[in-house]
């Protein structure tokens, strides 16, 4: 048996030990909080256009989402949105509030290291790539919108 | 033949053991010489905490030998993180020659078994060995910053904060190195990060194989066996790796990240990282040595040798055990 092979064999083997998570569980408390912090966004949305009945509604979503991100850099700091993540899994990291939360938690982690090099540098070591996907793929389909109206 | 036979017993005179409050709360915790109230140790970065507590360790070890820091001829001694920082800069506080070894989590066999060949060939009088690992220093070398909110997954480990030093002499009471069984770099292609235990596994496999073939030894002619940090997962494919060759280990078979934190403690398939079988070692199995509970211990820590760089280059992880025999001794 060459090692190709017993590694192949091996992996299987592990493969088929390994533990795995319940989806279940995983799933309901992932739609709770995710859902949660849906609601609140929509609260404080509509909670804003109560409080200034002049503001548009452009301006209340922008002001919303400003909120979410503050809460949840809040919650980071005070170390409590690792623990809500813990529980969560997908239903935290999705919402805009996970996006803040993966800014803030490597602003606090590298501050050691200064603020330009270790701070600055690493802020968007986990959102980095959220950002450059985002804006490749908004240009991408940009590109097929502009080419179907020419077409 | 792969093993070392040492004639003239090197003892390990003086032990010392430091954790943090987690660790202190696990099985072990009793056994500890000290936990910390807190990860960081009065310390400003947690680097510098697991610095402080490799000084710490040795410091104690040295005094609970009976021995002043100018008897100790060398001082080996590695780590997790990039250039073995935390022990090179605990060495820079002592006046010792210095040797950093990097075996990952199997470095406390490698700083015992070199010292102990230095001993044992007469070069050197006292020799101190440790390591360390700090989970705050690996966590966010090898992972993530700690306030980001994920999930671990279920084959995932806990690096421990933990630390353990001890001296070794040409003379002394004290429980003796006997025997010492080198390990290759064994890869058995596995690529997951959050699987060490499956990585490591058929190292230490490889190295138990050479050791019982080349002794003439049955896992029954020891009173502990015990892995380093494998996990629950990973000495269970241990068993299975040996059963598969013949081998059959018994009840006093034990891998000391498996049992290393209390259960509730969310650690997943349990602890890693060289400070777990540092720090069991150098309080519970020495304690038990000590007493004569145990007479002779197989003592074989597990390392990955993976690092993030190769990992994202898509190698897949080496893993390295050494396997060190530790008999109580008669008093000299």
């Amino acid at each position: 048996m060459n090692d190709k092979e017993r590694n192949k064999i091996y992996n299987q083997y592990v493969e088929a030990k390994i533990p795995r998570t319940r989806p279940f569980p995983s799933l309901l408390n992932s739609f709770l909080v995710g859902g949660i912090i849906c609601l609140l966004g929509q609260g404080i949305n509509d909670l804003l256009l109560v409080i200034f009945p002049t503001m548009s509604e452009q301006s209340a979503w922008a002001l919303t989402l400003v909120v979410l991100i503050f809460l949840a850099s809040f919650l980071t700091g005070i170390g409590v949105y690792d623990k809500i993540g813990k529980f969560a899994g997908g239903g935290s990291i999705v919402p805009i509030t996970g996006f803040s939360n993966s800014i803030a938690s490597p602003a606090i982690e590298y501050k050691n290291e200064g603020i330009i090099f270790g701070m600055c540098v690493k802020m968007f070591s986990i959102a980095g790539p959220v950002i450059v996907c985002g804006v490749a793929g908004s240009m991408l389909v940009g590109l097929i919108y502009f080419i179907i109206g020419v077409l | 033949m792969r093993t070392i036979y040492l004639k003239n017993k090197p003892r390990i005179i003086g032990a010392y053991s430091i954790v943090g409050p987690k660790e202190g709360r696990g099985p072990f915790g009793k056994y500890f010489d000290y936990v910390m109230d807190h990860d960081k140790f009065g310390e400003k970065t947690f680097e510098k905490a697991e610095r402080k507590m490799i000084e710490h360790a040795i410091s104690h070890s040295i005094k609970k030998a009976g021995l002043k820091k100018e008897d100790i001829d060398l001082m080996l001694s590695g780590d997790l993180l990039n250039q073995i920082i935390s022990s090179s800069y605990a060495a820079r506080s002592f006046n010792f020659p210095y040797l950093g070894l990097f075996g990952a989590c199997s470095t406390m066999a490698e700083t015992m078994a070199v010292g102990s060949l230095l001993v044992d060939g007469c070069y050197l009088n006292n020799v101190v060995c440790s390591t360390s690992s700090h989970f705050s220093t690996a966590e966010r070398q090898f992972r993530f910053p700690l306030e980001l909110g994920n999930q671990r997954v279920p084959t995932s480990q806990w690096t421990a904060t933990a630390c353990g030093s001890c001296v070794i002499s040409k003379s002394g009471n004290g429980p003796c190195v006997t025997a010492i069984t080198f390990g290759r770099v064994i890869d058995f292609g596995v690529n997951d990060v959050n699987n060490m235990g499956a990585a490591m596994a058929p190292s230490a496999m490889d190295t138990l194989i050479s050791h019982f073939e080349d002794t003439k030894r049955k896992p029954t002619d020891y009173d502990l066996i015990a892995t380093g940090d494998l996990g629950k997962l990973g000495s269970e494919i241990l068993i299975d790796l040996l059963e598969d060759k013949g081998l059959k280990l018994g009840p006093n078979y034990t891998d000391f990240g498996h049992v290393y934190f209390s259960r509730g403690e969310d650690t997943m398939c349990g602890a890693s990282g060289c400070g777990v079988s540092a720090s069991v070692f150098n309080s519970f199995v020495m304690r038990k040595l000590l007493n004569k509970e145990y007479k002779r211990v197989l003592f074989v820590p597990t390392g990955a040798l993976m690092s993030t760089t190769a990992s994202q280059q898509g190698e897949s992880i080496p893993g390295v055990s050494h396997a060190i025999v530790v008999e109580s001794g008669d008093e000299k």
